[in-house]
């Protein structure tokens, strides 16, 4: 053998350092398995914090979330500033960040989704660097394509064992799934899990050789803001109708037919209609392969009652869906990737026959806003809006024509979230709007059905006559975040709020 | 015709607007309007405003409207109860 491959190996000198539980040095007492440190502040002492990293921290926990304010507010007492959020979404909990914002310890926000409560700070233009507004699909795709490095993602665990394995389906907090924290997980410079229930795993999202520390608190999250007990549908007499009347548009249009595939959102209307749908299942006989994204009962029970082969979910909405997805085999976990990335090719979006989605404004040409108000301020975002979207056979917008004096199609939308090619339909109390297009459709439904299909600028005026034109909100030219497409590419600016 | 006693009529409901009414010593009208629609329609929401105080001839009031997104109809009405409520 050639003596340079014998040397190229280096000697044996005992098994002192051969063994290496992740990136940290373990104690040597304790073993590579078990990487729980019980006091929030050694933990973090052990940590490379610096002055402009760069964090990330996942949302399944949503308004309940613990942990994001127990790991920023340690960080700012310790006086490093110039930190780039990299979060899933921002909520109403995450309101101390705001003060963060203002002094600089926070410079600049990736995020999917920005609850009101911070959105106003940031459209005020104090944060510094501004936002990244982007999709779900297009953060993992992001991180995985290293456009964006993490140094430190502190990922919430309601339950992992003492290696790292983590689940978010067990525990106190339990929220279902982790599949936005996967990428993180994966990626990251540094993992650290934030858990208050060491115990061990059965079926684990986040894996332990991805996992660098374990970090045991008293409490991540408060249940009650994790996931809602029950979930209702809207009484609302005209939010009925909008879903009754979506119902018909989908069985019209044939997308409802063995083997179809369907997502919405978890609002009123949404629950409402899928009961529609599940209804119309029961009576016609007809069994659908999958439902996706956030999940509630009312996909649980047509799971449950053989009307859907599978759910793939990415996130629950309530008990019932945290339940099935413990113990139902044909409930799936998926990341954020599987889910969204389009870059993935076996992503779960472009398998959708249809979407239904909302809108705060859609334009006459069916640009849709979820990101910003009527008023300007960010409120809110894209979360899987433009990839569904993107995927989806069928985009299906539904909203009141006119809410609390605001129409919802508007002449020119303040920040575009999902572009006009990706949306079909805009279904109304007033009437339908389908994209012309889909010509073939709209005169196969004129000639079918009685359902009220009309031209969007038709609408449009119904709904202007009803509210009266509205001021044209006032911006600065300092633009204060960006609007990013499913593969990245710049969609819209944000501007800054001018106040009166 | 002057207010010369305070009444209300409306809710906080979304859609409608919440409206007192109230003397003013000062002898005019004084408008005070909050709206979630402020800025899309402020001018709007007062010049109906001013209308229907004008249409039911009242020349001294304080009016107060507490507005979630109501509709010009409504506005016209509510005000309208306040004034009838107030005589």
């Amino acid at each position: 053998m050639d003596p340079k491959v014998i040397n190229s190996f280096k000697p044996y000198q005992g098994t002192v350092d051969v063994i290496k539980g992740g990136r940290f040095e373990c104690d040597k007492n304790k073993g590579h398995h078990d990487k729980v440190i019980d006091d929030l502040n050694k933990a973090l002492d052990q940590l490379p914090l610096c002055d402009g990293m760069t964090l990330s921290f996942h949302h399944h926990l949503r308004d309940g979330d613990h942990v994001l304010n127990m790991i920023m507010t340690n960080i700012a007492q310790r006086g490093y500033k110039n930190i780039t959020l990299v979060v899933s979404s921002l909520f109403p909990v995450h309101a101390p960040l705001i003060d963060m914002i203002k002094q600089q310890i926070v410079t600049k926000i990736y995020a999917a989704y920005i609850a009101k409560e911070i959105g106003i700070v940031i459209s005020q233009g104090y944060l510094r660097d501004g936002c990244i507004m982007h999709t779900h699909g297009y953060r993992a795709t992001m991180l995985i394509q290293k456009e964006v490095i993490i140094d430190i993602a502190f990922l919430a665990a309601p339950s992992t064992d003492q290696a790292g394995n983590a689940t978010g389906s067990e525990g106190i907090t339990s929220c279902g799934v982790l599949g936005y924290a996967i990428a993180d997980a994966q990626m990251a410079k540094h993992v650290v899990l934030i858990s208050d229930t060491i115990q061990d795993v059965r079926k684990p999202e986040i894996r332990a050789e991805w996992v660098d520390m374990v970090i045991k608190v008293d409490a991540i999250g408060d249940p009650k803001g994790i996931v809602s007990g029950t979930t209702t549908i809207t009484k609302d007499p005209v939010g009925l109708l909008i879903a009754k009347r979506t119902a018909d548009f989908v069985e019209a249009a044939g997308l409802l037919k063995d083997g179809f595939s369907f997502q919405t959102g978890a609002g009123g209307i949404s629950l409402a209609l899928v009961q529609e749908i599940y209804k119309r299942c029961q009576t016609q006989h007809i069994k659908g392969s999958f439902a996706s994204g956030g999940t509630t009962k009312f996909l649980v029970d047509m799971l449950e009652k053989g009307y859907l082969k599978n759910i793939y979910d990415v996130q629950c909405f309530d008990l019932d869906a945290v339940r099935s997805v413990k113990n139902n085999p044909a409930h799936i976990k998926i990341s954020a990737q599987e889910y969204a990335d389009i870059t993935y090719k076996d992503n779960i979006v472009c398998k959708l026959d249809f979407v239904v989605l909302g809108a705060t404004e859609i334009d006459t040409s069916y640009n849709v806003n979820v990101t910003t108000g009527s008023d300007g301020i960010i409120m809110g975002g894209s979360g899987g809006h433009a990839d569904t979207a993107y995927g989806a056979k069928m985009t299906i917008i539904v909203s009141k024509l006119v809410s609390s004096r605001l129409s919802v199609i508007v002449d020119q939308i303040t920040t575009i979230t999902t572009p006009k090619e990706t949306v079909d339909v805009l279904i109304t109390e007033r009437g339908i709007a389908i994209h012309p297009r889909h010509q073939e459709l709209i005169d196969h439904l004129k000639a079918t059905t009685s359902l009220p299909i009309m031209d969007i600028k038709t609408l449009y005026d119904i709904a202007i006559k009803m509210t009266g034109i509205p001021n044209k909100i006032k911006h600065t030219d300092k633009v204060v975040g960006v609007s990013l497409y499913s593969d990245g590419t710049l969609l819209d600016t944000i501007h800054q709020i001018k106040e009166d | 015709m002057d207010i010369n006693k305070p009444s209300q009529a409306g809710t906080l409901e979304s859609n409608d607007v919440y409206v007192q009414l109230l003397p003013n010593p000062n002898g005019n009208i004084e408008i005070k309007l909050k709206s979630i629609v402020y800025k899309q329609f402020k001018d709007q929401i007062l010049q109906v405003a001013n209308q229907t105080l004008k249409d039911l001839q009242i020349t001294s009031c304080v009016l107060i409207m507490d507005d979630q997104g109501a509709l010009d109809h409504t506005i016209k009405a509510r005000i309208e109860s306040a004034v009838k409520r107030s005589l």
